[in-house]
This record gives C-alpha cells, sequence and structure tokens, in this order.
C-alpha cells in the first residue's frame, strides 16, 4: 500500500518533502556544531566542548534553549508580517532542495525546470528579510531590509549568468541531465569553466548573506540587522533558514560544478554530500577569515565585475557551443 | 594592464589570509581547559589580604594595631577592633592610637616596634573584600609585614556577606587546622 | 493599544532636542547608535541622523560611565588616590598609573632612582603593546572580520601573564608609587619578557597576511575619514591619531620625561590622515614598543626599586603641576592644584580619547553608516577615559 502510494509521482513527492525537512533539522544541528568547531579551531579554541561528548550536544542544547524561550513581539510592530516573515523564509528552502539530485536514484522530483524551480523560489528569501525588517518596527532592522533588497536583487543577476553558461552546455535545466554530462573528474564543469565557478561562488555567498557579504544583518553596525528583534524561535527559523541556503547554493554548486554524486568506489550520495560539505568549509572559512565589505563596495564588485565577466562567459560559452556543434 | 594586476594581487591577499587561517586551524589549541587543566601561573595571583602569623606562633598575628592599614586604605576595607590591657581608653586617646603616629613606622620593612609599646590586643580584623581593589596599600604599608595576598584564586560566594571577613577568625582556623596537619 | 503606547516612545532628551539640519531635504531617520551598540565598545552613544545610508549629521553624548575621578582625588589622599588611575584607561592602565605619579613626584621633588626608571618604561612599554593589540583586534571586529581579535587575545594574554608577576593584576594595574615602583622585577621576568619579545616579532607577520594586506579591508580604510591637520589642531587631537595626519609629535619625544631621551625609537607618521594611515601608525608603534623594551632590558640598572628617602606622609606644598605621558591613545596629562593639605585642592585629568572622540562627529558627516564606524574604530576610543 504504502509502497504503492510512494510509487506515485505525488507520493513521491510528498514522501521527498517530508524526507528533506527531517534532513534539513537535522542539517541545521550539523552545520551549527561544524560551524562553531570549525571557527573554534580557526581561533586556536576548542570550540563547544562541554555538553555531550565533545560538545557534539551542544546544537540540540541550543536547539531546545531557542525552543524554550519568550516569543516577543515589539511594541508597534506589524504581528502578522513579523511572525509570517520566518516562515516565508524556511518553506521555499524545503522546494528548493526537491530537484537537487543526491544520488543517481535520490532525487526529489525529477523535474525539466528544476534549475529554474530552485532559483525562483530562492529569490523569495529576499521577500522574508524585508517583511522581517518592516515588520518588526526597528530602524535598524529596516535598514538590514533595506540591504538586503538592493543586495539579493543585484546578486540575482551574475547568479544566473553563471548558471545559464552551464545550462547552455549541458543543453538542459535538469540538474540529473547536467550531473550525468560530467563522468570523470576532468569532465566537471569546475574545469570546464572555472570562470563560471568562481562567478557563481561569490554570488551564491551574498546570496545567502553569508560574511564577508553579511550586510543585512552586519553586526557591528546594524547590531543583527533584519532580525535584531526576533527572540525564540523566531530567530532560530532564520538561523535554519541560513544554513540550508548554504546547504542549497552548495548543493547545486555540487551539481553544476563538481559533477555531482560522480566519483569512484563509494555510492554517489556520499559523494555528493562530501562535495557539498566541503564547499560549505570553504565558506566558513571566508566567514571566519575576512572583515566585511561595505555596501556600496559590494554592489560595485557585483555590477562592474560579476556581471560583465559573467556575460562575457556566457557569450563565450554559447559561441563554442555553436562552433562545436 | 595595470588594473589587471591590481586585481590580482588583491585577489592574492585574500588567498594570503585563507592561507594563514588554514595553517591556525591546524595548530594545537592554546586553551587552558579549566576544570581538567589549572593556568600555571596562579603563584602571582593576589587574592584578598590575610593576616601574617608571627614566627614562632601561628595564633598570633603579627600586628601591632598601628592602624596604618585602615587609615591608608582608599576603599576604607580595613576596620581593627582591639582593647587595651589592663587600664580604660578614652576615645581621644583610641583615635590617637588609630593613627598610630607614635608607633607606626611606615615602610620601615616589618621593624617591630619595642615591645613595650604592644599593651593591645587584637579582637577582629574585619575586611570587607567587596570594596577592596587590591591595589596593595595595605601590604605594602604595613610597618610590620603583618598582612599578605592570599592566594585562593577559586573564591566565589552568592552573597555580599560572603565577602565580609574577619581576618583574625581566619588566622586562627588556620593555624589550627595547620597544627592539626602537623599532629597527624 | 500598540499606538498609544507608541506615543510615549519620543525618545529622551537627547533624540527630542536633536533636531535635524535645517538645510536636510526629505525624510531623515533619527538612530541611536549606543549606548550598547556592539561598535560602540562601551557605553558610547551617538545620536545620528540618517538620510539612507549616508550620515547627515552626528552627535556624542557622553556620561553614561561618568565616575566622578577628578571629584574623587579631591577627597582622597594622595597615595589614596592611586587605585583610581588604572581605572580611568583599563587598557592603558600604567600610562595613567605614570601621569600622575610623575605629577605628584614634580609637585614634591621626589626623586626616582633609575631602575624604578627603567622599570616603568619596560612595563608601560609592554602595556601599550597590549593596548593596541586589543584595539588591532577590536578596530577588525568592527569592520567584520571575527578572527583576528583572538589572535591578539592571545598575545596579549601573554603580556597580562608578564606583568602579573611584578603588579599581581591583570588589567587594572596600581603598580607604580610615589618615587619608584611596588615591586622589583626578577630574572624571570626578564626572561620571560625577552620571550615574549621574540615570539611576537614572529607573530606580526602573520598579523600583516591576515589583515594589513587584505583588499577588503584596504577598502574599508583607505581614504576613509580623512582627517586634515588643521582639524587635529582645532580639536586637540593626539597620539596615533594626530600622528595618522602625518605630525610627528609624540610626548615621549617632545617633552621628554623618565628615560625616554636616553633611548632610540622612531615616530611612526602617516600621510593621508586616513584611517589605514591611523591603522598602519599603531602597528609600526607596536614594533617601536618591543624596541624601546629591547634597549631598555639591555640598559636596566641595578639598585632599588623604590626611593629609599621618601617622606613619611605625602603632603606636597602649595602648589601646582603638569605631567604629561604619552598613552597608548594620545596625550595623557594630570594637573594637581596643591593647596598644602594631604588632600589635592583640584585634579583634573587631561584624557585624550576625549578629545579624539570630538573629531568623530566632524569626519562622520556625510559618509556612510559602515564607514562611520570604521572611523570611530580607526579613533581608538576607550569610553571610561572620556566620560573619566
Ligand atoms: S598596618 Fe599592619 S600593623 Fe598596622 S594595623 Fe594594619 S596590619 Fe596591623
Ligand atoms: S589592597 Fe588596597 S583596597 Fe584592598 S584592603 Fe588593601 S588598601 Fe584596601
Amino acid at each position: 500500500m504504502i509502497i504503492e502510494l510512494l510509487a506515485t509521482p505525488l507520493g513521491h513527492t510528498v514522501a521527498a518533502l517530508v524526507a528533506i525537512l527531517a534532513f534539513l533539522g537535522l542539517n541545521g544541528l550539523v552545520m551549527v556544531y561544524m560551524e562553531r568547531k570549525v571557527c573554534g579551531f580557526i581561533q586556536l579554541r576548542p570550540g563547544p566542548f562541554e555538553v555531550g561528548p565533545r560538545g557534539l550536544l551542544q546544537p540540540v542544547a541550543d536547539a531546545l534553549k531557542l525552543v524554550g524561550k519568550q516569543l516577543v513581539t515589539p511594541l508597534g510592530a506589524d504581528a502578522l508580517l513579523f511572525w509570517l516573515a520566518p516562515f516565508i523564509s524556511f518553506a521555499p528552502v524545503a522546494i528548493c532542495f526537491l530537484p537537487i539530485p543526491f544520488g543517481p536514484i535520490a532525487t526529489g522530483m525529477e523535474m525539466n525546470l528544476g534549475l529554474l524551480l530552485i532559483l525562483a523560489f530562492s529569490g523569495l528569501n529576499a521577500l522574508s528579510l524585508v517583511l522581517a525588517g518592516w515588520g518588526s518596527n526597528n530602524k535598524y532592522g529596516l535598514l538590514g531590509a533595506a540591504r538586503a533588497v538592493a543586495q539579493s536583487v543585484a546578486y540575482e543577476v551574475p547568479l544566473l549568468l553563471s548558471v545559464l553558461a552551464i545550462a547552455f552546455q549541458a543543453g538542459s535545466l535538469n540538474l540529473s541531465t547536467i550531473v550525468e554530462g560530467q563522468k570523470g573528474i576532468l569532465s566537471w564543469n569546475l574545469f570546464v569553466q572555472p570562470l563560471a565557478f568562481v562567478i557563481y561562488f561569490i554570488s551564491a555567498t551574498a546570496e545567502t548573506n553569508r560574511a564577508p557579504f553579511d550586510l543585512p544583518e552586519a553586526e557591528s553596525e546594524l547590531t543583527a540587522g533584519f532580525h535584531t528583534e526576533y527572540s525564540g524561535m523566531g530567530f532560530g527559523i532564520f538561523f535554519l533558514a541560513e544554513y540550508s541556503y548554504m546547504i542549497v547554493v552548495c548543493a547545486v554548486a555540487t551539481a553544476l560544478f563538481l559533477g555531482g554524486y560522480d566519483g569512484p568506489f563509494a555510492p554517489g550520495i556520499w559523494w555528493f554530500l562530501a562535495k557539498v560539505f566541503f564547499l560549505v568549509l570553504i565558506l566558513m572559512f571566508f566567514r571566519w577569515t575576512f572583515p566585511r565589505v561595505r555596501f556600496d563596495q559590494l554592489l560595485n564588485i557585483c555590477w562592474k565585475w560579476l556581471i560583465p565577466l559573467g556575460l562575457a562567459n556566457l557569450v563565450a560559452t554559447a559561441l563554442v557551443m555553436k562552433l562545436v556543434k | 594592464m595595470k588594473t589587471i594586476g591590481q586585481t590580482i594581487k588583491s585577489l592574492w591577499s585574500l588567498i594570503v589570509g585563507l592561507k594563514i587561517t588554514t595553517v591556525e586551524f591546524c595548530k594545537p589549541q592554546i586553551t587552558v581547559h579549566f576544570p581538567r587543566k589549572e593556568v600555571t601561573n596562579l603563584g602571582s595571583y593576589r587574592g584578598h589580604i590575610d593576616l601574617v602569623p608571627l614566627a614562632n606562633d601561628p595564633q598570633t598575628p603579627r600586628c601591632i594595631m598601628c592602624g596604618y592599614c585602615a587609615d591608608t586604605c582608599p576603599s576604607g576595607c580595613i576596620s581593627l577592633k582591639f582593647h587595651m590591657v589592663g587600664e580604660e581608653v578614652n576615645p581621644e586617646q583610641r583615635r590617637r592610637l588609630l593613627l598610630g603616629l607614635d608607633v607606626a613606622v611606615p615602610r620601615s620593612g616589618g621593624k617591630t616596634p619595642p615591645p613595650d609599646k604592644i599593651e593591645r590586643v587584637l579582637d577582629g580584623f574585619h575586611l570587607n573584600y567587596n570594596y577592596c581593589s587590591l591595589c596593595g596599600l595595605c601590604v605594602q604599608g604595613c610597618p610590620v609585614g603583618s598582612l599578605a595576598f592570599s592566594r585562593d584564586s577559586y573564591l566565589v560566594g552568592r552573597a555580599r556577606q560572603d565577602f565580609e571577613f574577619d581576618l583574625l577568625a581566619r588566622l586562627k582556623s588556620r593555624a589550627g587546622t595547620n597544627s592539626g596537619k602537623a599532629a597527624a | 493599544m500598540p499606538h498609544d503606547a507608541m506615543s510615549k516612545l519620543v525618545g529622551d532628551y537627547y533624540t527630542t532636542h536633536f533636531t535635524p539640519d535645517p538645510t536636510s531635504e526629505g525624510d531623515t531617520l533619527i538612530l541611536n547608535l549606543g549606548p550598547q551598540h556592539p561598535s560602540t565598545h562601551g557605553v558610547l552613544r551617538v545620536v545620528v541622523e540618517m538620510d539612507g545610508e549616508y550620515i547627515r549629521r552626528s552627535e556624542p553624548v557622553l556620561g553614561y560611565i561618568h565616575r566622578m575621578h577628578e571629584k574623587m582625588g579631591e577627597v582622597k589622599t594622595y597615595l589614596q588616590y592611586l587605585p583610581n588611575m588604572g581605572r580611568v584607561d583599563y587598557l592603558h592602565a600604567l600610562a595613567w598609573n605614570w601621569a600622575y605619579v610623575g605629577a605628584v613626584e614634580k609637585l614634591m621633588g621626589i626623586k626616582v632612582p633609575p631602575r624604578a626608571e627603567y622599570i616603568r618604561t619596560i612595563t608601560c612599554e609592554l602595556n601599550r603593546i597590549s593596548s593596541h593589540l586589543l584595539w588591532w583586534g577590536a578596530y577588525i571586529l568592527d569592520l567584520g572580520g571575527i578572527t583576528p581579535i583572538f589572535y591578539a587575545f592571545a598575545d596579549r594574554e601573554r603580556i597580562m601573564d608578564i606583568l602579573q608577576r611584578v603588579t599581581g593584576a591583570r588589567l587594572t594595574y596600581c603598580y607604580y608609587r610615589f618615587g619608584g615602583v611596588s615591586a622589583d622585577i626578577d630574572d624571570d621576568f626578564i626572561k620571560e619578557t625577552r620571550e615574549f619579545l621574540q615570539h611576537f616579532k614572529t607573530r606580526l607577520p602573520i598579523y600583516h597576511g591576515l589583515v594589513t594586506g587584505n583588499v577588503i579591508l584596504r577598502g574599508r580604510c583607505e581614504d576613509i575619514g580623512v582627517l586634515p591637520v588643521e582639524m587635529c589642531r582645532r580639536y586637540g587631537a593626539t597620539g596615533p591619531v594626530l600622528r595618522g595626519s602625518g605630525v610627528a609629535y609624540d610626548t615621549r619625544r617632545f617633552e621628554p620625561y623618565s628615560v625616554y631621551d636616553q633611548l632610540e625609537f622612531d615616530v611612526p607618521v602617516g600621510k593621508n590622515g586616513d584611517a589605514m594611515d591611523r591603522y598602519d601608525v599603531r602597528m609600526a608603534e607596536m614594533v617601536q614598543s618591543v624596541r624601546i623594551i629591547e634597549q631598555a632590558l639591555d640598559a636596566l640598572p641595578a639598585g632599588p626599586h623604590v626611593s629609599p628617602d621618601l617622606p613619611e606622609r605625602f603632603i606636597p606644598e602649595k602648589g601646582e603641576v603638569y605631567f604629561a605621558v604619552e598613552g597608548a591613545r594620545g596625550k595623557i596629562g594630570v594637573y594637581i592644584l596643591s593647596d598644602g593639605t594631604a588632600k589635592p585642592y583640584r585634579l583634573k585629568l587631561r584624557s585624550p580619547s576625549f578629545s579624539n572622540l570630538h573629531v568623530f562627529a566632524e569626519l562622520a558627516q556625510g559618509t556612510l553608516l559602515a564607514d562611520a564606524i570604521s572611523i570611530m574604530g580607526s579613533l581608538d576610543l576607550v569610553i571610561p577615559e572620556i566620560d573619566r
């Protein structure tokens, strides 16, 4: 019965969604632990250590603490928007995971426009930041929200350009197809299109609001930016969403550039996860190494460097594709 | 051409930064994990002040009740209680004794005053550690070297009252435990 | 209901009396940076008028950590005032110690033995390095780089360990005494200091690689908050802030006290007076401090660490005195007016941060919020010192 249900496309999708939500929750815990350990090691200290063996239970304790905290709606806030924002931030992430091919058969939902779906839904994140900043009736929040919009709008463009180049090359927007096109390490798009990878990775860092592009929440300027007023799980969900977006962008990068689940010996899914977490690790190193860029510099990098380079890359790809065919 | 060179240089600076963090990432940690390990320089730690006993009598402090420490302490942490042996003291006299002009030999490095001046018995030596700034003026100024910093770095308390000490009682109890230990 | 309550939230005296610039057009936003803002490092509050991300006008509001140090000076004896000095500027406590004991010594004509002078120089310069290290970490923290402060603290910790050996304290030192210092340094101290200096020299390249050369940092500092010399003069800015603008004024060099005239050191200066210059000056000053300490360790004479013939009680004649030393943030001055009693009649502290802070309002005008934070960090403010 259940097997039958799972076999239907709808059943498959629902099952995948449940699996993804479970994965996201678990992933949040793993990433929090990982980030704190990485940051600790970089700073010559052990990181979380006291709760559980080697601090393994620390993220669980953190999560419990967040759940247990009182939810405060600030005075004069628009309560509806204020509480809607975290969910708008989190909900699209789950959908973004659907078309990602974790392994040869482990794809939530096969679809031809998978890449487009991810890009479209991750764009929703900006909306949630705006709602959060606007709804919380806080000047810092408002400034953070304004930054978030400008940043997301600007960086969506180079992100698209770099992704498009790959799509041109593979001739498909289906992630599984793109992955299938990369067999053997030398045919990975990382080596075929290094420029696209660099552009993608920089834009992705900006899209996920990670340091050095974490302007919407720049804590030394805006205290906490758009989530200044959130307490307890309101903050927790934003947090979870941020980490989930990190996974999404790294997973897409893996599928597009690193050959997805391509790799010897171990089953594909392990290779996929290993590559994703390697990219996540790089993102973490970025955060703990670099100072934050300024707002206008951020936009400058985007408009003056990434977009022209992305365009040039796209045109070159198109030309080469035309000539080869 | 120049901009390209500069761009490459600036990108390289980012790599240099990443290289440094990676190297540090692999270095051993320098945290001293407290309950498992302790820092090594507790020897120079300054706790609250304590009375120093006479060399031949661990029950009796060296203090000659000159009042220098109580007068000098910037925060007024120290208060002495003592009585004269034999005779009644009038308040006027008592104040003079507290100032200790006739007895105190500041910074004489522990020179004991003539024994005929010691006609007082210390009843209590109260320290209000809440206000102490650990400046060391009392310790360095005591003419007979009767004060020293304790080394107890793990002193904790839950209330203000936990930091009001009777140093004389502390000295006595310490002497008691010490002699008890020696006997055992 | 919420709107009812909102109407009560009009702000306090400073926000209501902070009238927007009459020439400004359109809607502006009045924003309170502080008193508990992550980058004001303490309880400084700056009311800013913002136009989008740009700052139209700003005004520092002081007094959140006013502790009446000057008034306390009038009710305490000369000796009793000593512990206060470590708390005015807790980061370069020994310079304040020095300024005060130096003033009293000058007032009473107390001679300091040479060994004590050298000990003071060594400890004061060590303290200067630790202060600059903290500034370095905190400044990068303001600019969003989190890791450097941990490296800085690891080194700073070693300085504190060294100073703890002799002063017994780790932060608010009360070490200098009239006519000397309270405890002599021993061979272990000298050994540890030398080891630390060696270690520190290997650390500096790491700092420069991680931060100084970083293109993002340079973008945040270069041409930000350009401070003309004329403006420094107007506000009385001193220390690295003034030297960053190209004026080689250092109290240690121009009004030499103690043994600084016998030691060789450079006074680093900047060129443009932007935040990067102030940064470079401080980084170079650490190197100079290392040089000074090495020379002082080599030249350390034997002898007493405190003058043997001190008066029994410190009761100066009638008179007044001013004594200035070079602190990590600039010129520290102590003025004492004595009426011949055991307590000063008036005691005035010149705090360098106070003058340096007021440059901020003018520098921040028309900059981005992020730049204003960068400027504030580059001034190296210690708030308790401003309020005193
Ligand atoms: S200064 Fe020394 S001798 Fe005098 S009262 Fe204090 S502890 Fe006793
Ligand atoms: S150390 Fe200073 S503050 Fe503490 S009791 Fe002694 S004189 Fe008073």
